[in-house]
């Protein structure tokens, strides 16, 4: 099959879907109806990509239209098989998911169109062959969720998230492009293939390199190019952010994959380090902001963060094996990559499908006017509590095996040479466990204030449980979780083509291994078996119960709670999202965030109410984003003078740049 | 032979069970013993939990599934956890199906629950030792990691039955990073077993308590599986300190009958002796303010990262 069919079939099928849209929201359940043929055609993209995979070759197509000369190439190798089948398996679930959260838009008209053309953006970018289509389908993809980011504009906050997104973006996607542009040099030649067989100079390697980073880092997230995406996140609807959340990010791992393993041929040194250091301060810094968030969507959005950043330790780490020659161990930190990529795109979809069914079910994402929605939504709780288990890398669901297997790239990292990885590594080891660690205590929050407790709010008192679809959506991606936690070598062995495609090899044969067992090297080195974890936990737990209740007491007694004898019945007196993160908030947030909590007590004998307050400074934002706007718009407002003159100024303005320019030209040759 | 494998690793099984509460009776009795006080008997815990698992559980009133199911979990995980860990014979038939990772994990995940059912009610104690509970772990989950690095890098695995092995018999000898990390493991086991100075495993109605908050609305056979688990974490702890640092006597796949015999005879001795040093550290330390914890977690956390850094700079460390 060729690959110009499986790109046709998608941008006609897309197109046509976002042409109908609108004309359809007209009859009731239009919109159930487009996101059910939306779900069909991702269906058939990922199928389109599995048999791609499967039979192992590399479709190759160039089209008559893109640039002259170059036509516009596409390709459909490995790599982009395995990020097809993540995007496309995301975007079926969110589409199910929306064939019943849909049919809740206030708005369908601003949301239609421009999801079919998102989801075509991010499948677009995966088969670019060329730098042009690359960026063409780039820009598309972040201009069309931009436009789902500001759909419900009636909010201020919806329409400044939008502005900082729509910044950051075209800020991305310039550093792309001058990346892009040193990679095909002089000659232009903006084919991958011609990329490939060029040899470019350290130099201008690293530089592009550097601008490919700063391009897809701002796209997946990464600390200090993060700013935009959790208020961005937050505010689409819920499951256009398990999109942006789960995937679009991954669609930005790609691209930096496509670069930085793929064109640019061998590694230098140093490019591994510095992707491991900002992998692990973004893992770190993600989960420490997603702990001091009140917002339910936002936490999810930074807890996105720390998942990109244990994305990007485990792309360092697969960066400095290779340029290393460690080819084996390479491929296990690039697997691990991939691997958390994939968990990532599920569990995070799942969560937010969650979030979304309780933001309509009790109209708030706010922590502290939920709690006890394990009551009224018994299904959502539970699917939300299997993807809080997977996100926070606890046995034996799938978070845990990617992160164990960086872990175990992590550990074959002393015999590579350099000093700087010697203390890069071990440092970034330690970020990535306390990131693990901090990640349980988000999910701890968010499920326990949001979904155990006592109602906060009447809402909540109030809420119902959420449609069938949103459940079919929800359910089938704890099942992968839980799926791809037990047999991960399965799994693994699918990525296979994909990592050799990057490292040069790929990580031993799973398949042939008893009872799903996971052995990344050697079986004396260590392995990992989560299906036969979860069978003891499973028969140990249950053999409990049985025997209890069989032999001893199977006998319950509801009482009032006890509270060592001071139950208090006011829901206000629980603990909150807050005050849950307090004690983590005072043991890192003094130093990371600069917390501090004002307390104002009135005097004995006054009714005055006591007041507190707790202040958080976020570091990155004052000193890198505040100075660079304050200094765009003190240029802006030096500049503003020009804005207002005669044509007889503006030409001669015109001219004197000519010369000016010229003049320039004419000293440099 | 696969018969006696399993028969084995199903005596290692319920080995640990039967021990557990033997391991914190015994502690008990020493630790009353060393304030002159006469204290309960030995075997006070297991009547302990035989009575807890006689009596109607008592749960309130707004308490959801989770809070009924999440014992039976967090017993289930502990238990799979402790009897991972080599006890008297390393290289069981399997302990492969999780390393010193999965079993840190393993712990995680009950601590997870263990902390949700804390919150399950609503109250305001179970809030406080949920987020205490789960400010511990961000230190002493990253430390405990920097440990299995140290550990993994001398052994050249994460498995434990291998570095048990290594341990015993290649002479790893003496080595500043095991140094390094062995006081930090011995940190976090008393952080992670909620024992003083981290926490009071004896206190009820006081601010600082940890543990004791969470599990507080627990009563009859649900307390009893929570109380049997935190019984398995301190066995565990002190069998994993034991298979690491003190690794002789226990018997590999190919020592024999005798070897296992000798294994069995020496476990126990090991056992006492770590509750004997557990007993007399408790009685000579006083507890501390819980937001002094994170400095003794630091600690921790700075020996395990140092042991590790030392790994990377050189092997021979």
């Amino acid at each position: 099959m060729n690959v110009a069919y499986h790109a046709g079939f998608i941008a006609g099928s897309f197109i046509l879907l976002a042409a109908i849209s609108v004309p359809l929201t007209r009859f009731r359940n239009g919109s159930s109806v487009l996101y059910a043929l939306a779900a069909v055609v991702s269906g058939l993209a990922m199928l389109s990509s599995m048999a791609a995979l499967s039979r192992g070759v590399s479709l190759q197509a160039v089209l008559p239209f893109g640039l002259p000369g170059t036509g516009m190439r596409l390709e459909l190798d490995a790599l982009s098989a395995v990020f097809s089948i993540i995007v496309n398996l995301a975007a079926i679930l969110a589409s199910i998911y929306a064939v019943g959260y849909g049919r809740f838009d206030p708005a369908p008209r601003r949301v239609l169109p421009f999801y079919c053309l998102f989801l075509l953006g991010m499948n677009l970018v995966l088969i670019a062959d060329d730098a042009f289509t690359f960026l063409l389908s780039w820009e598309f993809m972040s201009l069309s969720s931009w436009a789902l980011v500001v759909s419900r504009h009636e909010e201020k906050e919806n329409r400044d998230a939008g502005f900082l997104y729509l910044v950051m973006a075209s800020f991305g996607t310039l550093a792309l492009l001058f990346g892009f542009g040193i990679l095909a040099g002089e000659s232009g030649s903006y084919a991958f293939d011609l990329i490939r067989e060029r040899q470019l100079t350290p130099f201008a390697a690293s530089i592009a390199f550097l601008l490919v980073l700063i391009g897809t880092g701002s796209k997946a997230g990464l600390v200090p190019l993060h700013v935009w995406l959790p208020p961005a996140h937050a505010a689409a609807p819920s499951h256009v952010s398990a999109l942006m959340s789960g995937v679009m990010t991954k669609v930005a791992v790609y691209g930096f994959i496509r670069v930085a393993f793929d064109l640019l041929g061998s590694p230098a040194w140093w490019w591994g380090t510095l992707v491991l250091v900002l992998g692990g301060v973004t893992a770190l810094l993600g989960a420490l902001f997603a702990l001091m968030q009140d917002d339910l969507k936002k936490l999810l959005a930074y807890s996105s963060v720390e998942n990109i950043g244990i994305v990007f330790v485990g792309l360092g780490l697969a960066l400095a094996f290779e340029a290393n020659g460690m080819n084996a161990a390479a491929a296990i930190a690039a697997t691990a990559a991939i691997f958390h990529a994939f968990n990532h795109s599920l569990f995070k979809s799942l969560l937010f499908f969650g979030a979304g069914a309780v933001q309509h079910a009790t109209g708030t994402r706010d922590l502290g006017q939920l709690g006890a929605l394990i009551q009224k939504m018994p299904a959502t709780a539970v699917a939300f509590l299997i993807g809080s288990v997977a996100i926070s890398s606890l046995p034996p669901l799938n978070g845990f095996v990617s992160e164990w297997l960086t872990l175990q790239a992590i550990l074959l990292s002393p015999e590579l040479k350099d000093w700087g990885l010697k203390f890069a590594i071990p440092a970034t080891g330690a970020l990535l466990a306390l990131s693990a660690a901090l990640a349980g205590a988000v999910f701890v929050k968010a499920f326990g204030v949001g979904f155990l407790g006592r109602a906060r709010s009447h809402a909540a008192i109030e809420a119902h449980e959420t449609d069938r679809f949103s459940l079919a959506a929800m359910g089938a991606a704890a099942m992968l979780c839980v799926l791809a936690g037990i047999v991960p070598g399965l799994f693994v062995d699918g990525f296979a083509p994909a990592v050799a495609l990057m490292t040069g090899a790929p990580m031993p044969d799973q398949s042939r291994l008893p009872w799903f067992t996971l052995v990344p090297m050697d079986v004396n080195r260590g392995s990992y078996n989560g299906l036969l974890l979860l069978l003891f936990i499973l028969f140990t737990a249950y053999g409990a119960v049985i025997v209890i209740h069989q032999f001893v007491s199977n006998a319950i007694r509801r009482a009032p709670p006890w509270d060592c004898g001071y139950p208090d019945s006011r829901p206000q007196t629980q603990y909150t999202a807050s005050s849950f993160a307090q004690p983590i908030r005072r043991v890192y947030g003094t130093l990371l965030l600069r917390a501090r909590d004002f307390v104002t007590m009135p005097p004995p004998g006054h009714v005055r109410a006591a007041t507190f307050r707790v202040e958080m400074r976020d570091l990155i934002w004052e000193k890198l984003y505040l100075p660079v706007s304050g200094s765009v718009l003190y240029a802006a407002e030096k500049l503003h003078p020009l804005q207002f003159q005669t044509i007889r100024r503006y030409l001669s303005l015109v001219f004197g740049l000519l010369v000016f320019l010229l003049t320039v030209l004419a000293i440099w040759l | 032979m696969a018969l006696t494998a399993l028969t084995i690793q199903f005596l290692q099984m319920l080995l640990v069970l039967a021990l557990a509460p033997l391991l914190t009776g015994f502690v008990r009795m020493v630790k009353a013993r060393l304030l002159r006080r006469k204290g309960p008997p030995l075997l006070q815990p297991y009547q302990d939990l035989l009575r807890l698992l006689g009596k109607h559980a008592v749960v309130a009133e707004n308490a959801s599934w989770l809070f009924r199911v999440a014992p039976y979990l967090i017993f289930g995980a502990t238990w799979v956890a402790a009897a991972l860990v080599p006890t008297f014979a390393s290289g069981l038939i399997f302990s492969w199906s999780a390393d010193l990772i999965g079993i840190i994990g393993l712990l995680a995940t009950a601590r997870f629950f263990l902390a949700l059912a804390g919150m399950d009610v609503g109250t305001s104690f179970g809030g406080i030792g949920s987020s205490r509970e789960m400010m511990i772990a961000t230190l002493a989950e990253p430390a405990m990691l920097m440990i299995v690095f140290t550990l993994a890098l001398i052994a050249g695995s994460t498995q434990l039955s291998v570095i048990a092995q290594v341990f015993a018999m290649d002479g790893v000898g003496l080595r500043v990073s095991l140094g390094l990390a062995l006081v930090a493991l011995i940190l976090i086991a008393l952080a992670e077993n909620a024992r003083i100075p981290v926490d009071n495993p004896a206190t009820h109605l006081e601010l600082t308590m940890v543990h004791e908050a969470m599990v507080l609305e627990y009563s009859g056979r649900h307390l009893a599986m929570i109380d049997l688990a935190a019984m398995l974490k301190l066995l565990l702890y002190v069998s994993l300190i034991g298979c690491v640092f003190v690794p002789w006597g226990i018997a590999s796949p190919t020592s024999g009958p005798l070897g296992y015999i000798l294994g069995l005879l020496l476990y126990p001795l090991k056992l006492v002796i770590g509750g004997v040093l557990l007993a007399l550290f408790e009685t000579s330390i006083a507890k501390m303010r819980v937001f002094r914890v994170p400095q003794f977690l630091g600690i921790a956390l700075m020996l395990g990262f140092l042991g590790t850094l030392l790994l990377f700079v050189s092997r021979s460390f």
